[in-house]
């Protein structure tokens, strides 16, 4: 990444400081409409059984999500979970079949997306690309009445934030990928609003330009306290921007959780198989106590820590390939021999496939200098009960 | 022409490894294109050319010796600049209705769903699988002053006699948009096909109403479809023939027929030849130098 530039550094604080000011006063509003109506929790964004039908096609169904101010949710999901119609429905570009959706305990549910005030940066970006990037920037501007001299300190001053100060007169087609991808970021920013909804905005970039961006967008976030929504399929993105991920599978959010706890504590076989690798192996309950689940897994019993509701019959145990060690373990009911499939060189670590009497098992070992075993050696896989995750089986069409 | 001797010429650096003259291929590749573009066109063409220079005597016929009487005939005499005039009036407004209803059409036609759009595209193509003849006779029938078009403002009482539109250029124009739309409505859906259509989202959210989405946002991504459209439908408005013969009657003339009557009543060829090159030549520079205005003013925009 490039080295933080003055006029973007000067151009944060001052949005910031714009935006907490707005917040303050949104507060106090907020303070005496609780109330007045004698209720004290109210949250910024709320989702109620929203759902939507094309046709014979659910899209969303009964989906019920609430975003506290300034925070950063992501919709996590393969293509066709809904989750770029649920954030059309929250801009108001797609109507809802059912539901509503609360800004602020206002129920904005049918309200025109122009009279929303939302910033909203598309897949493609959506540019004009009859217009120059400056034109760009001010066009929302434009349309809320700005003066022409107010609404070029303010063009300026985003360009600076998004780092694309002296680029105003170019038109669209002249700019990189990654550049165009700012330009819609401010155009989004320029209206100062509410609410950014991000639907896939780094797909089209490439890899080392989208690590770059997910740091940026956090950080512009961040300063700016403003509530964001963002939609990926890409599970590495979601984890680095946000404060939330909300996994959707089948037009529902099959979990909601910050990424640390969805990583390690996924609540189902989708969940846990979406975020991130996994490798899953199928179990029988034959017992359980207050704090772990007994369970067969080929012919050895393992007992793995699990609160909740009570299992029994066939499950589901994964393991993160990054939990299995190669060697002797301390836990002597764990040590499983198996032979290497396929070794790979990924850099900062290996991935290797092991062929074991549980099916083939995905070990990732970081890369500490040391070749593993070649490809066809006999090796036993080590890890501690404490990694194991036990999930009923037949869930996983959440 | 003369990139095709030139052919797909190796980059530099290749050049000089193979160090290989195209040689014969590309001419021989293009010659059956080139041959029927020269012998069908080219030639013709030419004859006519010389044609127009040649001097005519009513009684003798087409002479040897070459004159320009004929050009300066048709410039100094207010019979032809009347002919012109008409002519450029007729498509100029021709081309303006075309894109007053092709462009809603288009708008409409690409919001509909699956069987209607594919339908309704049939509907606007209409006028161009059916003989020219037969659809221009068509609306003479919907014209005539105890027509379907009068007798229906009549019976409505909303005019008390027959407006007149057989044999006027009202008539001539209707009938000359309705063919020609269609050139209209296929340039504009090729455009349209090729905008991002979370373009017109983002205008929503950024705050701007439908109506201003369209005026500010679709309009102008759309221009150089209708311009391009428009210069299809002006050329061919200009250089119609067999509607204005068979609507707009013996009297109000257009380019096109003058030069039919100069070749086939008159039997003034070289004159005839002459009101066709000039014809040619209005369109040729009318076209090109739109085409010019557009490259010019959308370059820097459009990916064209």
């Amino acid at each position: 990444m490039d080295k933080p530039l003055e006029p973007h550094d000067r151009a944060l604080t001052r949005q910031a400081a714009r935006y907490t000011s707005d917040c303050f006063l949104c507060r106090a509003a907020h303070w005496c409409a609780a109330l007045l109506s004698g209720s004290n929790t109210m949250t910024f964004l709320s989702l109620k059984k929203l759902t939507k039908h094309f046709d014979d096609f659910v899209a969303v169904e009964m989906l019920d999500l609430n975003i506290e101010r300034g925070e950063f949710i992501s919709l996590l999901g393969p293509s066709g979970c809904g989750k770029t119609t649920t954030l059309q429905m929250i801009a108001g570009l797609v109507n809802p079949t059912r539901g509503a959706i609360m800004l602020e305990g206002q129920d904005i549910t049918w309200l025109r997306p122009e009279k929303r005030g939302m910033g909203v940066v598309f897949q493609s970006y959506a540019l004009f690309p009859h217009m120059t990037v400056e034109d760009n920037i001010g066009f929302g501007l434009e349309m809320r009445g700005m003066a022409r001299s107010e609404r070029q300190r303010r063009i300026g001053e985003t360009l600076d934030l998004v780092r694309l100060g002296g680029l105003g007169k170019r038109y669209t087609k002249e700019l990189s990928g990654g550049q165009r991808q700012r330009v819609a970021i401010a155009r989004a920013l320029a209206i100062q609003p509410q609410l950014l909804l991000l639907d896939e905005p780094m797909s089209n970039l490439d890899a080392k330009l989208r690590e770059d961006m997910h740091i940026e967008l956090r950080s512009i976030q961040r300063h700016l306290g403003i509530t964001t929504l963002l939609v990926t399929h890409d599970q590495v993105e979601a984890m680095t921007m946000s404060d939330r991920i909300a996994v959707m599978h089948g037009g529902r959010i099959v979990q909601l959780a910050m990424p640390f706890d969805a990583y390690e504590r996924p609540d189902s076989p989708f969940a846990s198989a979406f975020l991130g690798k996994t490798n899953a192996l199928n179990g029988h309950v034959v017992g359980s106590n207050a704090r772990c689940a007994i369970v067969n897994v080929n012919d050895r019993t393992f007992h793995i820590p699990h609160q909740g509701r009570d299992l029994t019959g066939d499950v589901h145990v994964f393991v993160r390939p990054e939990k299995l060690r190669l060697g002797s373990g301390e836990a002597p009911e764990s040590g499983l021999s198996g032979q290497i499939k396929t070794r790979a060189f990924l850099g900062n670590h290996w991935m290797l496939q092991v062929e074991t009497a549980m099916g083939l098992m995905n070990v990732s070992l970081p890369n500490i200098g040391e070749v593993p075993p070649a490809e066809g050696s006999t090796v036993e896989l080590n890890w501690s009960n404490e990694d194991l995750r036990v999930l009923p089986r037949e869930v996983a069409h959440g | 022409m003369a990139d095709l001797a030139v052919g797909s010429s190796p980059s530099p650096t290749k050049r000089k490894v193979s160090d290989n003259k195209p040689g014969m291929a590309p001419w021989l590749l293009s010659s059956p294109a080139l041959l029927l573009f020269v012998g069908l066109l080219l030639v013709p063409l030419i004859l006519t050319v010389l044609l127009s220079f040649h001097a005519f005597d009513g009684s003798r016929g087409v002479l040897t010796d070459y004159t320009l009487k004929n050009y300066i005939e048709v410039f100094s005499d207010g019979y032809y600049h009347e002919i012109f005039l008409r002519t450029g009036g007729l498509a100029l407004g021709v081309t303006l209705l075309c894109v007053l209803f092709g462009v809603p059409e288009t708008l409409i036609l690409a919001r509909m769903k699956s069987p209607w759009r594919a339908l309704f595209l049939i509907v606007i193509l209409g006028p161009l699988l059916i003989s020219v003849v037969v659809r221009t006779l068509g609306w003479a029938i919907l014209f005539g002053n105890n027509g379907l078009i009068n007798s229906a403002l009549m019976s409505l009482g909303i005019v008390s006699e027959p407006v007149r539109l057989l044999f006027s250029m009202t008539g001539v124009a209707i009938a000359l948009t309705h063919v020609l739309i269609p050139f209209m409505v296929i340039s504009v859906w090729a455009n349209l096909q090729k905008l991002d259509p979370q373009v017109e989202s983002a205008g929503l959210s950024l705050g701007a109403s439908p109506f201003t989405v369209f005026y500010r946002v679709m309009l102008p991504q759309l221009l150089p479809g209708i311009l391009s459209g428009s210069i299809i439908v002006f050329a061919l408005a200009a250089s119609a023939f067999a509607t204005p013969s068979l609507l707009g009657g013996r009297k109000l003339k257009v380019v096109a027929t003058a030069a039919y009557d100069e070749f086939l009543n008159t039997l003034n060829w070289p004159l005839g030849a002459t009101i066709a090159m000039l014809l040619l030549l209005a369109n040729v520079v009318i076209i090109l130098g739109a085409n010019r205005w557009v490259e010019r003013r959308f370059s820097q925009v459009f990916d064209t």
